[in-house]
């Protein structure tokens, strides 16, 4: 099991980053990724695979001024 | 004091507007419209999960020429701070970053504490720096010490539309920092903005006035011309005033009565 923004993934293992981030349609240039608190950098994806017990944060820029 | 040239200067970076808008509560399509009539060059944004499906992203939305300002909203202390700052940076939005650490959901209050630890460490990685404070002289010295670029005093509580509230204070900054003074949280009305900047304060940063105006276009080109009014009023210099009495702005050469 993969824990993927706060949910638990059941099917990732052993997709690369890249894989999963486009086959979940998400835009790459405007995503960060951090795997297991450690800033994944883009040029990685390709050559990182998931593994079980891994946390993945998948994150982009909303709006926001201040406040929680 | 002429108004050419007038410029403010962060981190090295010079802008001629001081007016700094964050994105929040906006509606996508109306993100560019506000930028444009508020003339701003700097915009906040926040880090969060991202969507799945390829969904429109603020960024697509903010003009090239803009300097992205990400906060770090969410951390409740330095350490989240940092993470936040650094995941920030990796999406290649330059080095900027608003320090905001809270952990008070009621009153969305910075803790200053955190705030220099965490100012500390991300001036000495290279980050631009702009701690949200509540305005308390001997916390912004120690935020000047550990190498901020500017000081970002609340004016009253995050979102609250009530002005400066902590008006005696905030000019106190102004009076003894040396580092550009920039409102930030509170301010709900152009008149409040202009009163900052009157004080002397550098910039003003306004989002919920904005975003939560009937129109938020327009309100946010009544903030840009407040703003510019305002700033020129400090340059200038104000009239005097008189501590009792009155003193005919006509000259004494009437007719009627001599």
């Amino acid at each position: 099991m993969v824990r993927i923004n706060g949910k638990d993934a059941p099917d990732v293992v052993s997709l690369s980053v890249l894989e999963y981030l486009k086959q979940s349609s998400y835009k790459l240039q405007h995503v960060v990724v951090e795997l297991n608190e450690e800033i994944l950098p883009k040029e990685a994806y390709g050559k990182t695979i998931l593994n079980d017990g891994d946390v993945l944060e998948i994150l982009s820029f909303m709006g926001g001024g201040s406040g929680a | 004091m002429s108004t050419t040239n007038d410029k403010l200067i962060l981190g090295g970076h010079e802008f001629t507007s001081r007016f700094i808008l964050g994105s929040g509560k906006f509606s996508l399509d109306l993100v560019k419209a506000c930028i444009e009539k508020a003339d701003a060059q700097i915009i906040t944004l926040a880090l969060r999960r991202a969507n799945e499906g390829g969904l429109a992203n603020i960024l697509d939305y903010i003009p090239d020429n803009v300097t992205l300002l990400p906060n770090t909203s969410g951390a409740r202390n330095a350490d989240e701070a940092v993470r936040i700052a650094r995941l920030s940076r990796e999406l290649g939005c330059g080095d900027f970053v608003k320090v905001e650490i809270m952990h008070d959901s009621k009153y969305l209050l910075p803790d200053n504490y955190e705030t220099i630890r965490a100012t500390e460490i991300l001036a000495k990685e290279g980050f631009i720096v702009m701690p949200y404070m509540y305005p308390d002289l001997n916390v912004a010295r120690e935020l000047v010490n550990a190498g901020a670029a500017s000081i970002m005093p609340l004016g009253a509580p995050i979102g609250s539309n009530k002005g400066i509230c902590t008006k005696e204070f905030i000019q106190i900054l102004i009076d003894e920092i040396d580092l550009p003074i920039i409102v930030d949280a509170g301010i709900g009305r152009p008149s409040q903005a202009c009163e900052a900047m009157e004080m002397g304060a550098s910039a003003v940063m306004a989002n919920t006035a904005v975003a939560t105006a009937g129109d938020v276009e327009v309100m946010a080109e009544a903030f840009k011309k407040a703003i510019e009014a305002g700033r020129s009023a400090y340059l200038a210099g104000f009239g005097r005033t008189l501590s009792k009495g009155a003193s005919a702005s006509s000259p004494l050469t009437g007719f009627l009565h001599d």
